[in-house]
């Protein structure tokens, strides 16, 4: 089973640059989670104010560049996770936030091809 | 079950081979080490619904492991001196020692970790019997699980659990990670226990069966873990590799009713292109670490062709015939021969592919193989030889046990001798 696995908070307010410490202790676990076959690929994101929003409606696009307005949205990084179960991501995560110190993660399922039933998607 | 509950399976199963790894290197057993790791997870079941699931579960359970393994250690040694008058106190201190030693030793877990698999996949085992072995310490599968997974009774694997763990004890299998000579067979080995349980799942997932594709990403995640380990070892990442590209087209090798859909009429938007980029990564690994490329390796470079490719017309059969011979020298079996001869066919013409096949008319391993006169009727039809074609085709047909299959089969068999 996949998750993807993603920090979410309040754009406006920017995070902390990270310690050294904390950068080596997240280095640490992310090795640990790639050497365990658990965590299969992540990423880091610009702040949104680089962002750009694409919408479609009635035939037109309309293109608006960031920042989103929207209070919470997926900040910082994500990380795509292949588990046994929800529980074990969940432990990952908890892993996770807990070298952060606090934080707020999302994890929706990522359907693969083991969700796939007989009669396709 | 509980929430607790669920979160101490997912601890054990992210916890546990690490967690008898360590022990093991304390008691020098695996089979007392699994059950030392066992009595921690009751303990652990009994007081984290209480207490809470601790901040750091994996070091709660390995301490809880490391005071009954050191109890152990100790009254084992009293009871050697009880019963040999000739060991001396110190002795027994010294062994004592040892033990603690060992346990003060914690940077290299991930030696323990690729001990534990080489002895999991030690040759004195039955296939079998690695294969349980290894998903039980390894992978923290439970014997219901992995029963579940091969369709044998729990019974059935925890026997062979059992007496795995005997025929390790009496034989003496030391807890160490092979050098020298001994090296590339034990890791043959391993790899072997890897690929075979991917196959399981991969095999089954054109069935009916959807519970088992679950053992493909448990052999990705021991083969991950190995390459992690062992990452000078090139037929790991081959091997790796193979499995990632094999995994990235799981979705696309079944259709809306379930039926097999055969790689060149898969769609390739549905294929897992994250796999296959991983898959290319590892083959890149393997290939880097320089030297011939081994069986696994071969596999991967040979999967990878064929996910290079756009569209099947792109396909570099050239390529793919050589990987082949390279494969065939190495690891020569008729199967592989079948395949050299449909990618020597592509490349070179049906002619050169049919004369491969020629040689293997007599193999007695192929009788029963639909696709030895399949692939000759293809060529034969190529050629133009049709009444030839027809009868192959109908050789195959009669042969092969999916239906689909058999109606494609047929229908090119009455093709073929409509235009003979």
């Amino acid at each position: 089973m996949r998750f993807l696995g993603y920090t979410i908070g309040d754009d406006s307010t920017p995070l902390p640059t990270p310690t050294p410490e904390l950068f080596a202790a997240m280095g640490t676990f992310m090795t640990e989670a790639v050497n365990a076959g658990v965590l299969i690929a992540t990423g880091g994101l610009a702040p949104s104010s680089e962002g750009t929003t694409i919408r479609l409606e009635d035939g037109t696009f309309a293109i608006t560049d960031g920042p989103y307005t929207e209070a919470k949205e997926l900040i910082g990084g994500w990380a795509l996770l292949e588990c046994a179960s929800k529980e074990e991501a969940i432990e990952w995560s908890k892993r996770f936030l807990a070298i952060n110190g606090s934080g707020e993660t999302r994890l929706p399922q990522v359907f693969g091809a083991e969700d796939v039933g007989p009669t396709g998607l | 079950m509980h929430d607790v509950d669920r979160a101490i399976d997912a601890v054990w199963r992210m916890e546990s081979a690490r967690l008898i790894a360590g022990l093991a290197r304390i008691v020098r057993d695996v089979g007392l080490a699994e059950d030392l790791a066992q009595d921690a997870l009751v303990a652990a079941l009994q007081q984290w619904p209480e207490a809470g699931v601790p901040d750091n579960p994996g070091a709660w359970l390995m301490a809880v492991g490391r005071r009954r393994a050191i109890d152990l250690v100790r009254r084992q040694a009293l009871l050697a001196q009880k019963h040999d008058v000739i060991r001396r106190d110190l002795e027994v201190r010294q062994d004592v020692v040892l033990a603690e030693r060992d346990v003060a030793i914690d940077d290299d877990i991930g030696d323990d970790l690729l001990r534990l698999v080489f002895v999991a996949c030690h040759p004195v085992l039955s296939k079998d019997a690695r294969v349980a072995l290894t998903l039980r310490l390894v992978g923290g599968l439970t014997t219901g699980e992995i029963a579940r997974a091969f369709l044998v009774s729990e019974a059935t694997v925890a026997q062979r659990i059992v007496r795995a763990k005997r025929i390790l004890a009496e034989a003496r299998v030391p807890f160490e990670i092979p050098r020298g000579d001994e090296l590339s067979a034990r890791l043959a080995s391993v790899l072997e226990v890897i690929y075979l349980i991917f196959n399981e799942g991969y095999a089954a997932t054109g069935g009916e069966d959807w519970t088992r594709p679950g053992l493909c990403e448990e052999a990705l995640r021991l083969g991950r873990i190995v390459a992690q380990l062992a990452p000078r070892e090139p037929e790991v990442h081959g091997l790796v590799a193979l499995m990632e590209i094999q995994a990235s087209r799981l979705r696309a090798r079944v259709g809306p009713t379930g039926e097999p859909i055969l790689l060149h009429e898969q769609d390739r938007g549905r294929w897992d292109w994250l796999l296959i980029g991983r898959g290319l990564a590892a083959l890149e690994r393997a290939e880097r670490l320089g030297g011939a490329l081994g069986p696994y390796a071969l596999q991967a470079a040979i999967a990878a062709c064929h996910v290079r490719a756009r569209t099947v017309d792109d396909t570099d059969w050239a390529r793919i015939a050589a990987l082949y011979d390279a494969l065939a020298q190495l690891a020569p079996s008729p199967v592989v021969e079948v395949n050299r001869a449909v990618a020597v066919g592509r490349a070179f013409g049906p002619a050169a592919g049919l004369d491969i096949l020629d040689a293997l008319r007599t193999e007695p391993s192929l009788q029963g193989y639909h696709l030895l006169p399949s692939v000759r009727g293809d060529l034969l039809a190529k050629l133009g030889r049709m009444e030839e074609a027809g009868v192959e085709f109908r050789r195959a047909a009669a042969m092969t046990g999916n239906g689909r299959e058999r109606a494609l089969l047929i229908e090119r068999a009455t093709a073929a001798t409509q235009n003979a």
